[in-house]
């Protein structure tokens, strides 16, 4: 099959690679570009755990076609960290033990960075809401709950 | 037609670990060059911490910090033998493993510690901060990082260690055919409160009070999170989750996570845990396995409190709206 050239940014540095058209963006960030942090739970959209960033918008990358983001601004779980240092979200998850095999973690993370970038105080409600595509096997959802209104906080802390 | 509020109680005895033909798991551990502890095991960790917790055991019995420890499950070919990570066996059978190979580790650490130091080997003992010091003379020490170097470098020796756990096979008695499936028991006791509307069938589960017995909580933090996550699987089991959600044709069952249903954040139970620590005899620092045993016994709790609020026994999992009804429906017709 035809490949295609597919050139977006990935966490601030520019990507280009060439796949076949039809290719997922999860199957281009994993097995192209080596971003692994997109898991595939069920490649049909149904699980969350692929969720990424594009243009600001939370999108299930086993859904999207690569060849779709030209251009784009991706943003996945890896790139949070800043010089080694964890995000309060990241640092919320592992201090509400909002995590244990991790598979849907960077999902849920990429889901409620969405959210709080849209909404810095969010209710239970709202985050519920937010992480409503998101399937956690481990965790029981509450500690996950619990470690975004902790970030929240932190983050209003932070900018007060 | 109305929304029926009912209450159910249940209590479990759940073994720790299985005995089909005798349950082993070994380990081994040696010291890196630098003083830092290699644990080779067999034992998966799936995110239940199984990893962290070794690292605990081992640094408790050699007597070094938690961060001096390095766990390696990486190959099952290559590793130690284990039966795995399954019916809660992973905490109390590799536990006792990991103890019993650094014992062996830390005597031949002290050994040469000991002619380092010109001393008796049984006069030392470990700060826990890395260092080992002469008992009563604190003032004479060494560091582990030093130990590890002479033992490598100097002496010749290998600072390490070999542990294997088992619980025997059991025989059925001829007779009655008792026979021992475990040498220890978790347990846990559930209250559930429920919601059912008669006239559809549905089930909201408001809150469910859980009281787990798992020996020593290694890890209490582990421990929480394990329960409060295997608290909601329990009510998942009870309420939602099978691959045939179509009967009677099984061609129509569920296939994918489309169709399997579990309940979601927005359908979380008030959840209460309670966690009583009495140590088992045969476990490492008394510890149980509580990890499947936490998802149980909200399942016939629930299932108690759905016959409390409107009389019909369910006993098919998982307890969906249909069943409910086809038993209301029976139960008026006779
Ligand atoms: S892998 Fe994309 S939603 Fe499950
Ligand atoms: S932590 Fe295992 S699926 Fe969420």
């Amino acid at each position: 099959m035809a490949k295609v050239p597919v050139q977006f940014t990935l966490n601030g540095s520019e990507k280009a690679e060439f796949v076949e058209s039809g290719t997922t963006l999860l199957h281009a960030l994993r097995d192209k570009i080596g971003d692994t942090s997109p898991k595939g739970g069920c490649h049909q959209g149904t699980c969350g755990a692929c969720s990424v960033i594009v243009d600001g918008e939370l999108r299930l990358s086993c859904l999207t076609l690569a060849e779709t983001c030209s251009d784009a601004d991706i943003r996945t779980t890896a790139g949070l960290a800043e010089g080694g240092v964890l995000q309060p979200l990241q640092r919320a998850f592992l201090d509400a033990f909002a995590t244990q095999c991790g598979f849907c973690t960077p999902g849920m993370i990429m889901a409620a960075k969405v959210l709080l970038d849209r909404t810095p105080n969010p209710s239970r409600e709202d985050v519920v809401e937010a992480l409503s595509g998101n399937i956690c096997r481990c965790t029981g959802y509450e500690p996950i709950i619990q470690a975004v209104l902790t970030a929240a906080r932190a983050n209003s802390q932070n900018a007060a | 037609m109305a929304i029926r509020r009912g209450r159910g109680v249940a209590a479990i005895n759940y073994p720790t670990g299985m005995n089909l033909g005798g349950d082993p798991t070994q380990a081994l551990v040696h010291s890196t060059p630098t003083g830092n502890f290699m644990v080779t095991l067999s034992s998966v960790d799936l995110g239940q911490g199984m990893k962290q917790i070794m690292a605990q055991i081992c640094a408790e019995t050699i007597g070094v910090p938690t961060d001096r420890v390095i766990i390696d499950t990486a190959d099952t070919d290559t590793g130690p033998h284990c039966m795995g990570t399954f019916a809660s066996r992973g905490t109390h059978r590799a536990g006792n493993a990991v103890i019993q190979a650094a014992k062996e580790a830390r005597q031949v650490m002290l050994e040469v510690a000991a002619e380092e130091l010109e001393v008796n080997a049984s006069d030392l003992e470990t700060d826990g901060e890395g260092n080992i010091k002469v008992k009563g003379a604190p003032q004479k020490s060494i560091s582990i990082f030093d130990v590890a170097l002479s033992a490598h470098f100097k002496r010749g020796r290998s600072i390490s260690g070999r542990g294997m756990f088992l619980i025997p096979r059991s025989y059925p008695e001829k007779e009655t055919g008792a026979m021992k499936p475990s040498t220890c028991y978790a347990h846990a006791c559930t209250v559930a409160e429920v919601e059912v509307d008669d006239e559809t069938g549905e089930v909201t589960v408001l809150a469910v009070k859980n009281v787990f017995e798992i020996g020593r909580a290694l890890n209490p933090k582990m421990v929480e999170q394990q329960l409060v996550g295997g608290s909601w699987m329990g009510i998942s089991h009870a309420l939602y989750e099978t691959t045939e959600p179509y009967y009677p044709n099984r061609d129509h069952g569920g296939t994918d996570f489309n169709q399997y249903l579990m309940p979601g954040p927005g359908d979380l139970a008030k959840t209460e845990i309670i966690v009583l620590e009495r140590p088992s005899a045969d476990g490492p620092f008394g510890a149980k396995g509580p990890g499947e045993m936490c998802a149980n016994p909200q399942i016939p709790a629930v299932a108690n409190a759905v016959f409390d609020a409107v009389g019909v026994r369910i006993d098919t999992l998982p307890i969906t709206p249909e069943r409910i009804l086809r038993a209301l429906r029976a139960q008026a017709a006779s």
